[in-house]
């Protein structure tokens, strides 16, 4: 359960989150919204990249805000970037096993961990191999196993799909529907694939222009007309576009 | 230093069961990357040629050479060590220093003057040399921290140029008294003790050799474990290594410190080696030179810093038994920085091999041609 209470984020003139109160449940939450609605800056507040001007953000009864960004992993927030980001001098395994290992966890339990990560996304291959020696898909599973290994508990997935073939993307989907189940952790996926966001999420919520403008059942706040609108950009009030 | 994305990192005798280590214990993992059970065939081959260019340099090498060269070979060791640290901070951690040379300086510094004012065993002073250098050094880099690329390499030349300025108005001790150890009334000083069992210039290098062998030990070992691992991520991307709850900070201090330890021995060694040191041994270019030669060598690979001190060291004095100027050097290293940098980022170590396998294949080709080749292309 994560609670987000009046978010703002301001750089400059520009607000790209712009008083956000909003509570995701259990579960896997979709959060959508077009280019520069907000998604990647309000997950930057949530790793500690960035410092909101005002609000709180709640997780699991624990002020989130408050921690070093460092220390959020320890604490369980793991979170994929948009630009690949598993280390390609390291084995699979070594890239797995070093988030366990900052994570303040069990020395005795990071082998079983880490493989039992490894073999949850589905990779196939022998941990042994050089992440720079894989295709694109393969890397984005290790960056999923780099996200759930040990005890995460909030599991912040950003386009983790982007890219990648149908096929891998119906691999990808399956898995981060079974992160929750899996690992108890609290998943939020933000992606511009639908289809995937609502196979995954029960619940979704839209962002537009740093606001909230929807959220619901994903199916639901997928018809809404205000959505819509704002993907198709029909009728956008241009006069309130940031600059 | 575009080059950090090269997937190139081949330490040597890279053990396939690598998985294995992290969840052994702190020695074992150590030894496990050393130990030649793990090693697949190509890789026992590469240790078996390791440990006997080791064995010649240790056993042969210094009694073939003049002294002329074993003086040479001893400061291609030390340069090697400082090679080592710089490169670190420069192929893993992904931090450009401009003040090794200084740092060095330094470490040569206070282990002259614990040679001059202590009896201390001389592994000892070394190991001092390089606590307080890495005291220093991470001081130096605390600061620097905040700074990145182009900025941190000013800050480090700023205070390699300082340290230098400092050095020259305190000179190096000679057996005097006092906090500094200077004593300017003197004609004949007295020469730096070398250790008892290396009091030959054949023997010192030897044991420069042993010393050279346990830093590279101690960095190998940081690589294959906890803060190698913290490195690689932070190289790759520092925000998704603080995701990964890396204290990137700790790490890059512990980069500096490791890199400043290493100096500092080798300035240890440096004292013993030279056994009379003055402060215009130590020129603030030579940080630039250093860092030309390192990226020469190779910063991905610890054989890089071989490779660099023997540039560093081992040409100039060749060039002079020559009769030709070592300044042309200058010339040549910028020329070698540039190309390296340009066609072969991750050094001499990792291209050469490459190259000398594709001649090997033309050479075996011009020989399989004379055969009847009918429409072969």
């Amino acid at each position: 359960m994560i609670e987000v209470s009046n978010l703002t984020v301001r750089f400059g003139g520009v607000t790209p989150l712009d008083g956000i109160t909003l509570t995701f449940a259990e579960g896997t939450c979709g959060l959508i919204g077009p280019n520069g609605a907000g998604k990647s800056t309000f997950f930057n507040v949530l790793s500690g990249f960035i410092k909101p001007a005002t609000g709180r953000v709640t997780a699991f009864g624990e002020d989130l805000l408050s921690m070093a960004h460092f220390k959020r992993a320890r604490w369980g927030v793991r979170r994929t970037f948009q630009t690949e980001q598993a280390i390609e001098q390291l084995s699979v395994f070594d890239n797995v096993a070093m988030i366990h290992e900052h994570s303040g966890l069990a020395r005795a339990s990071r082998r079983a961990d880490t493989l039992a990560a490894i073999s949850f996304v589905g990779l196939e291959i022998t941990p042994d191999r050089k992440v720079g020696t894989l295709g694109a898909a393969e890397r984005r599973l290790v960056e999923v196993a780099r996200a759930v290994v040990g005890a995460p508990r909030l599991v912040l997935l950003d386009e983790p799909a982007a890219g990648l073939p149908d096929k891998e993307t119906v691999h990808m989907g399956e898995v981060i529907r079974r992160i929750p189940e899996q690992t108890g952790a609290q998943v939020i996926l933000v992606d511009h694939d639908m289809s995937l966001v609502s196979a995954c999420c029960g619940v979704t919520s839209v962002l537009d222009f740093g606001r909230l403008i929807a959220s619901g059942p994903t199916a639901q706040v997928l018809r809404e007309e205000n959505v819509i609108r704002a993907y198709l950009g029909t009728d956008t009030p241009y006069e309130t576009v940031p600059v | 230093m575009t080059a950090g994305q090269l997937p190139t990192d081949e330490a040597p005798a890279d053990p396939p069961a690598r998985e294995q280590i992290p969840a052994a214990g702190f020695f074992s993992g150590a030894v496990a990357a050393l130990s030649p059970r793990r090693l697949d065939r190509r890789g026992q081959a590469h240790a078996i040629v390791t440990v006997a260019l080791l064995a010649f340099c240790l056993v042969a090498l210094p009694s073939i050479l003049s002294t002329y060269y074993v003086d040479a070979m001893t400061q291609v060791v030390v340069y090697t060590i400082v090679a080592l640290g710089l490169g670190l901070l420069v192929g893993r951690v992904g931090l450009v220093s401009l003040g090794q040379a200084a740092v060095l300086a330094l470490g040569a510094w206070v282990a002259t003057r614990l040679l001059f004012a202590t009896s201390l065993p001389y592994p000892i002073v070394l190991l001092l040399a390089g606590l307080i250098t890495m005291v220093l050094g991470t001081m130096v880099g605390l600061p620097a921290l905040r700074m990145r690329g182009l900025y941190l390499a000013l800050i480090t030349l700023m205070l390699a140029g300082a340290i230098t300025v400092v050095l020259a108005t305190t000179n190096f001790p000679n057996g005097g008294s006092g906090f500094l150890g200077y004593n300017s009334n003197v004609v004949h000083t007295p020469a730096i003790r070398r250790p008892a069992i290396a009091s030959s210039d054949a023997a010192f290098l030897r044991y420069s050799i042993v010393v050279a062998i346990l830093m590279f030990l101690l960095v190998v070992w940081h690589l294959r474990s906890r803060p190698g691992r913290a490195w690689a991520a932070i190289r790759q991307s520092e925000a998704s290594a603080l995701a990964a709850g890396i204290s990137t900070t700790r790490y890059k201090l512990w980069a500096f410190a490791l890199a400043s330890f290493l100096t500092g021995v080798a300035g240890g060694l440096l004292a013993g080696a030279d056994r009379f040191l003055y402060s215009i041994d130590f020129q603030p270019q030579d940080s630039i030179t250093l860092l030309a030669v390192v990226l020469m060598g190779g910063i991905y690979n610890v054989w890089g810093a071989v490779v660099a001190g023997l540039f560093m060291q081992f040409l100039p004095p060749l060039l002079t038994s020559w009769n030709v100027s070592p300044y042309w050097l200058t010339i040549l290293f910028g020329v070698g920085a540039l190309q390296v940098l340009t066609t072969a980022p991750a050094g001499i170590v990792d291209q050469l091999p490459k190259d000398l396998a594709r001649l090997g294949r033309f050479i075996f080709r011009q020989f399989r041609r004379p055969v009847p080749s009918g429409g072969a292309p």
